[in-house]
């Protein structure tokens, strides 16, 4: 059989064409996509926060604090609540005394610096805690197979097993882990991993008087939590990381980083 | 074969079995690879268990309703309803067993936590009552006047 050069090249030319055309006209799911697409059963817990709730209380950090065994008066904390002043002359003042563990009790920034009330243009308060990425940049740099993602989605710390070399502390693009300072070990939010799986919220989540902090399965379509992730306008920090966060706000400012 | 090339390769081999050994009796028999790939699930099986093990500290009101069901309805019903009982009488833990008695935070500290006055209008802080703690009876505990499981003035 013979074939010309042409010949092959067209019919190359037809079939690789052929060949792509029902590929685009599908769309490429994400694992947890298509798991909750097809309805299997499975969890992947996910966090919501709504910033047009919080009004700096700081029982969060304080509960975390005590359930998780976090040295109360160290600098170091699983979750904490940032305070943004932005004036009408567009500067943003930002500040999370203690983590913000006492509550924002004075108007001074930092304790030092007292924003005109007058020039005052918006206020917020943004509780922060780790995003339990679907890319955790974390676990990728650890040398020893200290930290990993759970099946549904938390991303734990062995403490057995952690050298604390700190690879993961520099790693995460959201500040959210710390050198333990009893266990010498990295240390992060857990989702209060021993709560939900008792099917119990988070001790934030509880201590949370005003409902600006809650945690669902978004695999499950029934979840709340998940319905409003799914039919609302949320938003996540520093996206352009590629790490896929699933800590999710709804009301985050642009000043928010 | 010289012996000069095979002294070098036999020390090599025993470093390489030396090794092996060595790791077979310190790393643990669930180390590996646990779920969808070596990138996120290399880790060691077992320290899900531990975490998922980790003391409960916060007991929740459903708890503290167990004994103490009149004071959790009286605060469920007042404009405080929505705040948990630890959050003020501290985590619960074993209580009654350990600890006996819970240190209750009655400090004016706390109550500032939502209820000291910061000049934002536009923050929901705005809506909750507030005062200046430093001119509204500053030596005073605010449980001297107010009842934190019923804070309506008018009710009192």
């Amino acid at each position: 059989m013979s074939c010309s050069r042409r010949k092959l090249l067209k019919s190359a030319m037809t079939a690789t064409l052929a060949a792509s055309l029902p590929i685009s006209a599908f769309r490429f799911l994400s694992p947890a996509e298509c798991r909750a697409a097809t309805g299997t059963e499975g969890t992947r817990w996910v966090f919501l926060i709504d910033t047009n709730k919080c009004v700096g209380c700081g029982f969060c950090v304080k509960a975390c604090k005590k359930e998780n065994e976090i040295p109360y008066d160290a600098p170091v904390t699983r979750t904490w609540v940032e305070r943004y002043v932005v004036t009408e002359d567009r500067k943003t003042h930002i500040d999370s005394p203690m983590g913000g563990r006492d509550g924002f009790i004075d108007p001074k920034i930092r304790g030092e610096e007292l924003v005109d009330p007058e020039n005052i243009a918006k206020t917020f308060f943004v509780p922060k805690l780790c995003n339990q990425c679907d890319n955790p940049p974390c676990v990728q740099v650890c040398p020893v197979g200290a930290t990993y993602q759970t099946g549904d989605g938390v991303t734990l710390v062995d403490r057995e097993w952690c050298i604390g070399c700190g690879y993961c502390i520099m790693a995460c693009p959201y500040g959210v882990r710390f050198f333990h300072p009893v266990h010498r070990v990295a240390d992060k939010c857990t989702f209060c991993y021993h709560l939900i799986s008792k099917g119990r919220q988070t001790a934030c989540v509880d201590a949370c008087p005003f409902g600006a902090r809650r945690i669902g399965n978004l695999l499950d379509q029934d979840d709340p939590v998940t319905r409003i992730i799914m039919t609302e306008r949320v938003a996540v920090l520093k996206d352009e990381y590629g790490t896929k966060p699933q800590a999710f706000y709804l009301g985050l400012d642009r000043n928010v980083r | 074969m010289k012996n000069h090339v095979l002294r070098p390769l036999w020390i090599v081999l025993a470093v390489i079995i030396l090794i092996l050994t060595a790791r077979h009796f310190m790393v643990p028999n669930n180390f590996g690879v646990h779920g969808e790939g070596f990138t996120y699930n290399f880790h060691r099986l077992s320290n899900v268990e531990e975490w998922r093990n980790f003391k409960v500290k916060y007991q929740g009101r459903e708890y503290c309703r167990d004994c103490h069901d009149a004071n959790v309805e009286s605060s469920a019903g007042s404009k405080h309803g929505a705040i948990q009982c630890e959050n003020c009488h501290g985590p619960a833990i074993d209580h009654p067993d350990d600890p006996e008695t819970l240190d209750i935070d009655t400090g004016r500290e706390l109550c500032l936590r939502c209820h000291a006055a910061l000049p934002y209008p536009d923050n929901p802080r705005a809506r909750i009552i507030s005062i200046d703690g430093d001119l509204h009876n500053p030596d005073t505990d605010c449980i001297e006047c107010h009842d934190p499981h019923n804070p309506d003035l008018e009710e009192g």
